[in-house]
């Protein structure tokens, strides 16, 4: 690969004090991936905080069989070491993941969330799938783990029996869930979901209202929790591609791309440059298809159907297109590790480019309604403020960083085919308000309808896929693919036969729902929907 | 035909025509949205499931929660059938006073309100006390656009107001026209459409009417639709009685009535075709502007009442 070592992230470190050790067997090198020692974890996070990096993702994982023992001497797979693992991005020097290793026996390292806000719920997750103790962790309640889930049980260990079913927790199963609370007899609670009156994914919302002011707003997901991390260990990547593209169905195409590209790094071998281009199109496609349906569904709630009803037609069109090129309304099972599995031929170029053209023009016919329309300006304009200091501290990403002044964006940052050769605009908002949100999304319609033309234009000959070849066992490589809801992280472990040993992926909504509940602070009651809509997190793919 | 009779058709046709109403604005509202939208019979198509569909219940249901639906269609349907459609004298029209008349819509919306309560969900009891919030500045509002009507009359009974309107020469009167915006803004409000409520919406934390019946399933969830649809009518009625009465038949012949139908028919269709619009147009409001919306009309009907004695009086 073309690209030079980071060691940016270890030098920096290094001048504090922390030994760090650079992983041979992570890629891609711009990425690295280094090991450092477990008491260094919080005080590397700090430094982290303080050199303006944000916070991408904490997770642990379980060595593989091919993980030599400290000693040196292979281990037997009840004492292999269980790994935690974060990951860091700055703006101008890329990812750095950072690893230490855990006692598997009785796992803890010290939480980070007292730098990063956003660790909080992915640690408590690390608590519930491996059993490891977040020490000093502001928040330990369960997350995924609901009432029914015994305690005792660690679904991500080797000693998990995944196809067994779980005894339920009878003792459990009557404690309840403790949510934030409030002791004044002013303020009540709404309870809100998981099962809602339309047809939306499940979660529930505990509000916290004095009349029809909401004062806190605490979310509660994992109730579509599908064991996807699990599911996936021991298919091969041309498989294990299906399941890494259902992580959330809406951004199906970015999903599959991070897994496969963080699988090409892991092995080395790019896709070609044709596949690279292709998959561009498919994402800036589902980027256009889903702001559009997510700016009718935003006038939608505030009942301004008439935009709900027209840019519906519009998302309409797009997928029927996709359904006859790509044999896929939602453009799944495209992208594959290698390349994709389809290829465009010159009408279908031209189909593509001439229907992308005249949605974007149709958009602003749209938007220009939309914006001389006091009535639902005056609906989305102030309503569901996140700072830019809230946003920066959360690590908002996507539009909804976008629209508070946090503009991290991978098609630049880490600048991965073919977005090397395109100029990304990337709206730069900082009102953070639901007007700001739709008018983030207004501006990236309209620039991925323009690299779309990019693309098809510059479309490269060749072949659309290289054959798809496993690193070696122990190999691991992670990837940030801008979709349309921000930065997904994936990352993935080979083992013996080339098969998946471990995989994570960080959807954005994992960080974006802590914005939503900063946004309906103080907004009406009945406008939680309007907010829910202008974040549009998705619920499948943080509870995985 | 006998006065009773044609009184016995006016309250069988509110009842009858009252989905086809609803079904006609959903219509509308389709096909300004460039929809095709399904047709007028829907709402019939949905009540008809609705009545062949089995009641479940909470267990914790009491009795208000069980008798509300009859309480509230029966107190509407009341109230629908003493406003005068096509005969101006009725017999009922002795009862047919406009204080009565909301009186009975205040007793549907009591039982409505308790009803939402009752079963003690969340939902439930946010949509009743927003509804009571909205009346209590929404009742005086239409009372006090109807009594601009009553100081010509001298009357607040629905039968004189409009043998007032139909034999005084046309002029046109500021005092009306106040009263006509403020009773539209009203009308709107009472009968939950966009911009105060919007009847087709699945989020429960922005319902105001559909949130006290989420509860409500099968024959008892058709009453209250239906109760709701025969609202809509009444009040398409009733500011069809009483800023434009003209073509209702004073007498109760054949030819008046059936002339008295088909004007009754086109003024409801061109109501209910603004509403459409304005439904098409408007997004909803902001919750916290609702009472100022609602004050805004109770003003607009005050306004009326003084320009009735600065303009009107002796002149």
């Amino acid at each position: 690969m073309r690209f030079v070592v980071n060691t940016w992230f270890a030098e920096r470190l290094a001048d504090h004090g922390i030994h760090s050790r650079f992983l041979e067997d992570h890629h891609p090198v711009h990425m690295p991936c280094l090991e450092i020692r477990r008491l260094d974890w919080a005080q590397a996070a700090e430094l982290a905080r303080r050199m303006e990096m944000r916070l991408v993702a904490v997770w642990a994982a379980e060595a593989g069989l091919h993980d030599a023992s400290p000693t040196g001497s292979a281990s037997p797979a009840n004492e292999l070491p269980l790994y935690a693992y974060m990951a860091f991005a700055h703006p101008e020097h890329r990812h750095a993941l950072l690893r230490t290793e855990l006692n598997p026996d009785e796992p803890a390292v010290h939480s980070i969330s007292d730098h990063f806000i956003a660790a909080c719920r992915m640690e408590r997750s690390m608590q519930d799938m491996f059993g490891i103790t977040m020490t000093n962790i502001p928040d330990p309640r369960p997350w995924l783990k609901h009432e029914h889930w015994p305690l005792a049980v660690q679904p991500l260990r080797r000693d998990f029996a995944a196809n067994e079913p779980m005894p339920s927790d009878a003792a459990r199963l009557h404690i309840d869930y403790p949510y934030v609370q409030s002791p004044s007899a002013g303020v009540y609670e709404i309870p809100v979901g998981p099962v809602h009156a339309g047809i939306i994914e499940p979660g529930h919302f505990r509000f916290l209202a004095v009349g029809e002011q909401v004062l806190n707003m605490e979310a509660r997901l994992g109730y579509v929790h599908k064991g996807i991390e699990r599911a996936m260990q021991g298919r091969t990547a041309t498989d294990g591609v299906k399941l890494a593209g259902r992580v959330s169905g809406d951004s199906t195409v970015a999903h599959a791309w991070a897994f496969s590209q963080a699988c090409e790094y892991a092995a080395q071998k790019p896709p070609p440059l044709r596949a690279s281009f292709i998959r561009g199109v498919l994402c800036e496609r589902e980027r256009m298809a889903n702001h559009i349906g997510d700016i009718g569904a935003v006038c939608n709630d505030a009942a301004f159907i008439f935009m709900h009803a027209q840019m519906q037609r519009l998302r309409e069109d797009m997928a029927r297109l996709h359904a006859t090129i790509f044999g896929h309304r939602l453009l799944m099972n495209l992208v594959i590790p290698g390349g994709v599995s389809r290829d465009i031929d010159a009408a279908d170029l031209d189909a593509l480019f001439a229907q992308t053209r005249n949605i974007a023009a149709e958009v602003e016919q749209l938007r220009a309604i939309y914006a001389d329309h006091p009535s639902i300006q005056e609906r989305v304009i102030g309503s569901g403020v996140v700072s830019v200091q809230d946003a920066l501290d959360i690590g908002l990403l996507g539009y909804a960083g976008r629209a508070s002044g946090n503009y991290p964006d991978e098609r630049i940052e880490e600048a991965y085919p073919p977005y090397d050769s395109l100029k990304i605009r990337v709206a730069q908002g900082h009102m953070g308000d639901v007007a700001t949100r739709v008018w983030v999304r207004f501006e990236e319609i309209a620039d991925s309808a323009r690299l779309i033309g990019d693309l098809l234009e510059g479309l490269p000959s060749g072949d659309i896929a290289n054959p798809w070849k496993a690193p070696e066992a122990g190999v691991s490589g992670f990837a940030a693919i801008e979709g349309w809801r921000g930065e997904i992280a994936a990352w993935v472990r080979f083992g013996e036969g080339g098969l998946v040993d471990r995989y994570f992926v960080r959807d954005p909504s994992v960080i974006n729902w802590l914005g939503l509940e900063l946004a309906v602070r103080d907004v009406p009651v009945p406008d939680f929907p309007l907010n829910n809509k202008s974040f549009n997190c998705s619920y499948a793919g943080n509870d995985l | 035909m006998s006065s009773a009779f044609v009184q016995m058709l006016q309250a069988v046709l509110l009842l009858l025509l009252a989905p086809l109403a609803t079904g006609f604005v959903a219509t509308c509202k389709a096909r300004l949205q460039n929809r095709r939208g399904a047709d007028v019979m829907q709402p019939w198509r949905n009540l008809r499931k609705l009545f062949g569909k089995e009641v479940v219940m909470a267990a914790h249901a009491s009795w208000i929660f069980r008798t509300a639906p009859y309480v509230v269609f029966t107190a509407t349907v009341m109230a629908a059938s003493v406003v005068p459609a096509l005969l101006v004298d009725t017999p009922l029209s002795l009862t047919a006073d406009v204080i009565a008349l909301v009186a009975l819509l205040a007793l549907a919306r009591f039982f409505l309100a308790l009803a939402g309560m009752d079963i003690g969900t969340a939902f439930g009891g946010m949509g009743a006390s927003r509804e009571m919030t909205f009346a209590a500045l929404a009742e005086p509002a239409m009372l006090m656009s109807i009594f601009v009507l009553s100081l010509g009359a001298h009357s607040t009974n629905l039968t004189t107001m409009i043998n007032h309107t139909l034999n005084s020469p046309f002029a046109l009167h500021p005092s009306l026209a106040f009263a006509m915006v403020a009773m539209l803004m009203i009308a709107v409000a009472e009968n939950g459409r966009i911009p105060i409520d919007n009847p087709g919406t699945h989020l429960e934390l922005t319902m105001i009417h559909e949130a006290m019946i989420l509860e409500y399933s099968g024959r008892h969830l058709a009453l209250m639709e239906w109760a709701a649809m025969v609202k809509l009518m009444l009040f398409a009625t009733l500011i069809a009685d009483l800023f434009m009465p003209w073509g209702m038949t004073t007498d109760a012949s054949l030819v008046g009535v059936a002339v008295a139908f088909a004007l009754w028919i086109a003024k409801l269709a061109g109501l209910l075709l603004a509403l459409a619009v304005i439904e098409t147009s408007l997004a909803k409001l902001r919750l916290f502007e609702v009472p100022e919306y609602l004050s805004g009309a109770f003003v607009i009907a005050f306004l009326g009442l003084l320009s009735y004695y600065m303009l009107e009086v002796g002149a």
